[in-house]
């Protein structure tokens, strides 16, 4: 039903890093749960255009009263693995 | 001091506080004494909060100064471990998050902080709410207060085993597929799942947005029902928050409540696979029920054998992508590769567990390109249908049922360890709860009996949108039976 070099690039469109034993128990769990899941494939049923559960819709609201800039600064940042004055350091990309 | 104060309901103590038989101070130190002396052994909390004693007192001192506070006031209360409390720890029981502190209050919890409740500790769960034991929580398994080789069940296990054990008086859980109904119906207490969007999601940390709800775990209906009514309501800050015309007033709501029901039974849903003593327990509530007067009625719910199906690509498709949030820069474990992919790699493979990652690389698989329409099409297809059969069933047009009753879960809590690695064998024990996450009702776990060897057993009142007050209504008659 998938292959293991799914798996693989799954993980990695995922990022997230996997030895290589745990793919091979994934790939099984996997298997096991598409297998249970694929009975969806027996409803005919055709993909809604507009998934409406009467429940979920689009809220706007105005921008107005704003917080003061840097309210919450210090305390986000301090969250931070690594900060360099108010910013986030993060390794380059290029 | 009384020694029975474990055994009181909220309703109880909150009587004795206001009555002022009964110091916060005292209520509280006694909850954390008996914390410091069972909890090492059951592991249902993961902290406790040492400013708890301090906030009792000063609700004592507002107390005895003659100010007037609102019906709660000191009275402890647990929270779950991925609901937000300004500056305390907050971890959903991951690795990933075992240092975050939070940095805002969530709804809920300002909604209490106002009712000047006692914050005792957070609560042990499956990491990041996925999981239906808690012996996925990065700090170990809970315990079943009811027996210490079983599981308390999950995802809400520390909440529902520190209310079971007498470890608080009440607590908050989330559910997205049965987390506070199903531990509940393991450690004897009730559940509720409110109906989506009538409790503000604002400050749980988001698993499936969709199906995501916080709820009460309390001691009685009565209980369960009070603390409702009070994280209830409307909020801005959630986008897919609603507005009841009888907001906040229970009793306009227990006006429209008929005394004598009719129970929909889906009987054709509940054969395979449950447990011969949860059956029975199952059967003689409805037995007794039909003796009370109420009448019991068969129904059928066309799409409910693909429920659990389209929820198991749903909540995995949505948490994958909730989840893609940890990057391990912002907040979060950190742990360093050679460039920025790598840190990425590395810091979400470490800091997640195994079923947290199984589930989002299953969401990645759904939701991805090719299988989308076989997949996440279908499933949200489906669930749309599921959500009419309820709509049908509760309708006059329809079936016209007040409640609809199932078993809460198919067995009674199961032993540590038992369920193996097999995901889609713990998956299935959500087969009952799931509908309600799905199709946006309320429903609630009321402890029903017990099996041979003493195991709570619980069954669960399903109502239509914004009806819990039916669910409460019919919750106490079924107490009443036990």
């Amino acid at each position: 039903m998938i292959s293991k070099n799914e798996v693989k690039d799954l993980a990695d469109l995922a990022r997230i890093n996997l030895s290589p034993e745990e793919e091979k128990s994934l790939h099984a769990d996997l298997e096991s749960i598409l297998d249970y899941i694929s009975k969806l494939k027996d409803v005919d049923l055709k993909t809604i255009e507009h998934q409406d559960l009467g429940l979920v819709k689009n809220v706007m609201r105005l921008d107005e009263n704003p917080h003061e800039a840097g309210a919450h600064t210090e305390d986000l940042l301090a969250q931070a693995s690594g900060r360099e004055g108010d910013f986030f350091v993060v390794k380059k990309i290029l | 001091m009384d020694t029975d104060l474990d055994k009181l309901s909220a309703l109880e103590l909150a009587s004795k506080l206001k009555k002022r038989e009964l110091s916060s101070y005292d209520l509280t130190s006694f909850f954390i004494k008996k914390i410091a002396a069972e909890n090492p052994d059951l592991n249902a909390y993961v902290e406790t909060f040492t400013d708890a004693l301090d906030e009792a007192k000063a609700v004592d001192i507002s107390l005895e100064a003659g100010e007037e506070l609102p019906a709660f006031a000191g009275l402890p209360i647990a929270i779950k471990d991925n609901i937000l409390i300004k500056d305390k720890k907050c971890s959903a029981s991951s690795k990933m998050l075992e240092n975050y502190t939070a940095t805002y209050d969530a709804t809920v919890i300002d909604k209490l902080k106002k009712e000047r409740m006692i914050f005792l500790g957070r609560t042990n769960m499956d990491e990041f709410a996925m999981g239906g034991s808690t012996e996925n929580s990065a700090f170990g398994v809970t315990k079943n207060p009811h027996d210490h080789a079983r599981v308390a069940g999950g995802s809400s296990g520390g909440s529902a085993a520190v209310v079971g054990g007498g470890l608080a008086p009440l607590a908050l859980g989330s559910d997205t597929g049965g987390s506070i109904r199903q531990p509940a119906s393991f450690c004897g207490a009730v559940g509720l799942k409110p109906t989506y969007g009538r409790v503000s999601r604002s400050g749980l940390m988001a698993m499936a947005s969709s199906l995501d709800q916080i709820g009460p775990i309390t001691k009685t209906v009565a209980d369960a029902e009070a603390v409702f009514y009070k994280i209830a309501g409307y909020d801005a800050k959630d986008s897919t928050s609603l507005r009841f015309e009888s907001e906040g007033e229970s009793e306009k709501e227990s006006e429209k409540t008929p005394s004598k029901m009719t129970i929909g039974v889906p009987t054709s849903f509940i054969k395979d696979g449950v447990d011969e003593e949860v059956l029975e327990v199952f059967n003689q509530t409805l037995r007794e029920l039909e003796k009370a007067g109420h009448t019991i009625k068969e129904i059928t719910l066309p799409n409910i054998e693909y429920a659990l199906a389209s929820y198991y690509v749903i909540m995995p498709a949505e948490s994958s992508s909730n989840l893609g949030r940890f990057d391990g820069l912002r907040y979060g474990l950190h742990t360093d590769g050679e460039d920025l992919l790598a840190d990425y790699k590395t810091s979400r493979g470490e800091g997640f567990g195994p079923e947290v990652r199984r589930r989002i690389i299953l969401g990645t698989y759904v939701l991805s390109a090719g299988y989308y329409d076989a997949y996440y099409g279908k499933a949200t297809a489906l669930r749309s249908q599921i959500r009419n059969d309820y709509v049908q069933a509760f309708s006059k047009t329809g079936e016209g049922v007040d409640i609809i009753m199932t078993p809460t879960a198919p067995t009674p809590a199961w032993k540590i360890g038992e369920k193996g690695s097999d995901p889609v064998a713990t998956y299935l024990a959500d087969i009952f709860t799931v509908p309600a996450n799905l199709a946006g009702i309320p429903a609630m776990s009321v402890p029903a009996g017990l099996t041979k060897e003493g195991l709570p057993i619980g069954v669960q009142v399903l109502a239509g949108h914004g009806r819990e007050n039916n669910l409460f209504a019919l919750g106490k008659d079924i107490e009443k039976l036990v």
